[in-house]
């Protein structure tokens, strides 16, 4: 399985970041092998549509799961159309949290927040 | 007025001071003008105004239309769209209409003609009249983010009607939908209210204006007797002053009551007819200076 994490740097005992579609990196973890990849999130600069374009960063590098404190309804619809699952991550680092979703103790995410397109200006 | 009626824009940097009260007085106390509604997200004008609804008529965007059949999962419009309205998941577009801002690349670029532009329903605008102002009033659908579709097809309304004078009440603020509102206009009118805050709002929407080279003159509104920020705002600005609008429970009271002062009572037929007659007179003299440089 290929677990993916939004992160604010590069390292796997930091913590995760509050945002999914404008996290500067993204964390990309195979269960079978054990190996990290780290991937810049080109959505994070975007204008608009970032959950949408993060989202598809991640089907098209074939991640099976999310794990992330939220997630947008675009980014839900993407990610569901790809068959990635999406888990609510817990306080504590990418380490810790994969390690909670291997030995199943993390609950789906349940509740996806509107975007905020074109509000603000 | 003058050869031609002129098109007043009613603006200001928040809500709640006066854009309304402002723009439909002005409107009832020209008689025979145009009233437009382009703060779509919450018009109000017509709670005072009570126009005879004669029309309403829908406004659409354009949207891609993706032929399943048709499509052979090549991605190009999911590579094109800037604004990422389409992503590709199951070897198939998916579309964000919310997202899309109608720019038709995606159907032009297709190379197995797949998509196609089809309209979908972001508003209305509907038509009426109050003695004998005409009332337009635009109204943006509940959850679409944009109003910028609707206040055009409110000022498309306008482009024959120059026989009139025209007052379109703006949204708040300094937005798009602001400058969409005011682009028309001969003349800006801020109505700003007498505390810093207001000095503050009044000082984003001259910015504005300026920006804009759109002549403005500004309206005092709830005046007390103590120092007003926003009129000093003005003097050092060299921003005319067009009237002064005292903070007035007769006028409160009858503005609560969804009534139009200036149809209520003389002396506020007197207030507003006087405030017209001077942004006549500013107007003309901006043409004038205008066509001199």
């Amino acid at each position: 399985m290929k677990i993916t994490i939004p992160m604010n740097e590069q390292d796997l005992n930091a913590d995760v970041c509050p945002s999914f579609g404008r996290a500067p990196y993204f964390l990309f973890c195979d269960t079978d092998t054990n190996e990290t990849t780290w991937l810049k999130n080109s959505a994070a600069e975007s204008s608009g549509g970032a959950g949408i374009q993060a989202a598809q960063i991640l089907a098209d590098n074939g991640a099976n799961a999310l794990i992330t404190p939220r997630c947008g309804e675009n980014a839900e619809k993407v990610l569901r159309g790809a068959k990635i699952a999406v888990y609510r991550s817990t306080d504590g680092t990418a380490k810790q949290n994969i390690d909670a979703l291997k030995a199943g103790k993390l609950q789906p995410l349940a509740e996806f927040h509107a975007g905020f397109h074109g509000h603000g200006g | 007025m003058a050869d031609k009626a002129w098109t007043i824009a009613v603006l200001s940097g928040k809500g709640g001071t006066g854009k309304t009260l402002v723009s439909v007085n002005l409107a009832a106390a020209a008689n025979e003008a145009v009233y437009l509604d382009c703060d779509v997200e919450e018009p109000n004008g017509h709670l005072f105004l009570k126009p005879e609804v004669s029309g309403e008529e829908t406004v659409t965007v354009k949207i891609p239309e993706i032929d399943a059949a048709r499509c052979t999962g090549c991605r190009k419009c999911v590579e094109f769209c800037a604004f990422h309205a389409l992503a590709f998941v199951g070897n198939k577009p998916l579309l964000f209409d919310e997202v899309c801002h109608s720019c038709g690349g995606c159907a032009l670029l297709c190379p197995a003609n797949a998509i196609r532009e089809t309209g979908k329903a972001v508003g209305t605008v509907s038509s009426g009249i109050s003695e004998k102002v005409i009332v337009y009033t635009g109204r943006l659908n509940i959850g679409e983010a944009s109003g910028i579709p609707v206040i055009k097809a409110l000022l498309q309304k306008i482009s024959n009607k120059q026989d009139r004078p025209v007052f379109i009440d703006c949204p708040p603020g300094s937005s798009c939908a602001v400058m969409e509102s005011i682009r028309d206009a001969d003349f800006c009118i801020l109505v700003a209210e007498p505390t810093v805050f207001g000095a503050h709002n009044l000082a984003m929407v001259h910015e504005l204006v300026t920006l804009f080279q759109k002549p403005c003159g500004a309206v005092l509104n709830k005046c007390l007797t103590s120092e007003n920020p926003s009129e000093a705002f003005c003097v050092e600005h060299g921003i005319p002053i067009l009237a002064r609008i005292s903070f007035d429970p007769e006028l409160g009271a009858l503005n609560s009551e969804g009534k139009i002062a200036v149809r209520e009572s003389e002396r506020f037929q007197a207030l507003f007819a006087s405030l017209l007659e001077r942004i006549g007179k500013e107007a003309r003299h901006e043409a004038a200076s205008d066509s001199q440089r």
